[in-house]
């Protein structure tokens, strides 16, 4: 099978393939196959307990997967844990609670990836945090230590804190699901701005409007597996299965109606 | 022979140098103390199977034996296989053998305090497990656990006095020489309670500015 090269004529970025992951005896992920191109985004929803998150953690193999592989740009990631170090710089991870490193400054969390990981001296590790807590917004609090930033404000930082490190590819784990509700647009304007810019996402969310605006693709996943997917348009006006009529039927109720 | 002159004359001058002999047992013993705690720690949260449990059989036996019973092994018993410490260098190391156990477990405590999405994120960042440990949870960590720690620097200038057991002539053992010679028990200990509540003062307050002074801000008060 040659992958590699397929997925580099065809401007895969990120390929996952057949992702089984059990814990215990509750088998939470059961055969998930998705591929993203350059500069897509892809939102994946699904009920809480569905594995979106594990799904994600899989990617960048915070949790290792029983069985299937993943590539990123045509390298296989899986099975090659010692050189995981190199992967993970190349896939931006933004989680629910944000995880900012609380004993530092908002600037010190955006550069000590690259102080620490690319090895980078402090001078120019400082101009690029600056120069991304610019890109979201927030160089005046550089010097603001995470207790003393709203929620919104963290996940930018955490946002920054991604992009320093150049990624290919973004991972958003509910980037707003622990926002109070006045909070989460600033993030989603910041998400819809990276990606208009360009940049390759796999965003897990509820928030219907954005995935509407934004996604090229939304994959539906329910019971472990991906039950539905395609365009939002298809998924929004022609889900295949009732059930994803179902639960964006709910998500709608709980989160207020999608604009458009 | 009057009060004063006792004091100034025949009791200072020997207590002096016990007292510069605690102080040294003390700042040997209190940095690599702490330190080994820290590895300890690590090695018990992080280590694979075997180190983990040598880290628990370390703090089981260094915390679960009598001080005293240990400084006897360094200092009277490693001699039968032929290793022998001046009755110092026994006191020293018996002192950190057994506050690393104790610290270890203040810090393992702090470590385990820390949110796992803060290793996640560090992982999630390229770091290796031992830069994530070193520069993310450590720092943090090591903050939490300064008020424990404190507590055990506290008993370490206290139980520095056990040296004298192994024949290390400090500060208690040396106002014990005089309280004997010169029957002046009550004159004699209550000084030498005296310098060690001074000493564990100044250690009290200079680990509360540290603490202090280490605060995250927006975190605390």
């Amino acid at each position: 099978m040659n992958l590699e090269k397929a997925d580099h004529d065809n401007g895969v970025v990120l390929r996952v393939e057949d992702i089984h992951k059990t814990y215990g005896k509750n088998e939470i992920l059961k055969g998930v196959s998705f591929h993203i191109k350059k500069g897509e985004t892809i939102v994946i929803i699904g009920a809480s307990g569905s594995g979106k998150s594990t799904l994600l953690r899989c990617i960048n193999q915070l949790t290792i997967p029983e069985k299937g592989r993943i590539w990123l740009e045509g390298e296989e990631v899986t099975h090659h844990m010692k050189e995981i170090s190199h992967f993970r710089q190349r896939i931006g991870m933004v989680f629910q609670d944000f995880n900012l490193f609380d004993h530092l400054c908002a600037v010190r969390n955006v550069e000590i990836g690259l102080i620490k990981v690319k090895k980078m001296d402090k001078k120019q590790a400082r101009e690029i945090a600056m120069e991304e807590l610019r890109r979201v917004g927030l160089e005046r609090q550089a010097n603001q230590y995470p207790a003393q930033l709203s929620g919104g404000q963290k996940q930018r930082v955490s946002i920054a804190r991604a992009l320093a490190m150049n990624p290919t590819v973004m991972l958003f784990d509910e980037p707003t699901s622990a926002l109070d509700p006045e909070l989460i647009g600033e993030v989603l304007e910041v998400m819809r701005d990276l990606a208009m810019g360009g940049m390759t996402m796999v965003v897990v969310t509820h928030e219907m409007g954005f995935a509407r605006s934004v996604a090229n693709e939304i994959i539906f996943i329910e019971g472990g597996k991906i039950l539905d997917q395609g365009t939002p348009h298809k998924l929004f006006t022609n889900p295949e299965h009732e059930r994803t009529r179902q639960f964006i039927c709910k998500i709608d109720e709980l989160y207020g109606k999608t604009e458009k | 022979m009057n009060t004063m002159h006792f004091i100034t004359d025949i009791l200072f001058p020997p207590l002096l140098e016990g007292l510069g002999v605690t102080l040294r047992l003390i700042v040997y013993s209190v940095p690599f103390g702490f330190i080994a705690g820290i590895l300890i720690a690590v090695g018990r949260v992080y280590g694979n199977k075997l180190i983990s449990t040598f880290c628990f059989l370390y703090t089981l036996f260094f915390r679960g034996a009598p001080l005293l019973v240990q400084l006897f092994i360094l200092y009277f018993a490693l001699p039968s296989i032929g290793l022998y410490l001046s009755s110092f260098t026994a006191a020293v190391i018996g002192f950190i053998l057994c506050s690393a156990a104790y610290h270890s477990e203040y810090i393992r405590g702090a470590i385990q305090s820390i949110k796992s999405g803060q290793m996640m994120a560090a992982e999630a960042l390229g770091m290796s497990k031992i830069q994530a440990v070193s520069s993310i949870i450590l720092p943090q960590a090591l903050r939490r656990a300064i008020p424990g720690c404190s507590n055990e620097i506290i008993y370490l200038v206290k139980y520095s006095s056990l040296a004298y057991m192994v024949a290390c002539v400090e500060l208690t053992g040396a106002g014990k020489v005089i309280a004997s010679r010169y029957f002046e028990y009550t004159l004699v200990f209550s000084i030498v309670g005296i310098i060690y509540l001074i000493m564990t003062s100044v250690v009290t307050i200079g680990l509360n500015s540290l603490e202090r002074k280490m605060e995250i801000p927006g975190i605390g008060k």
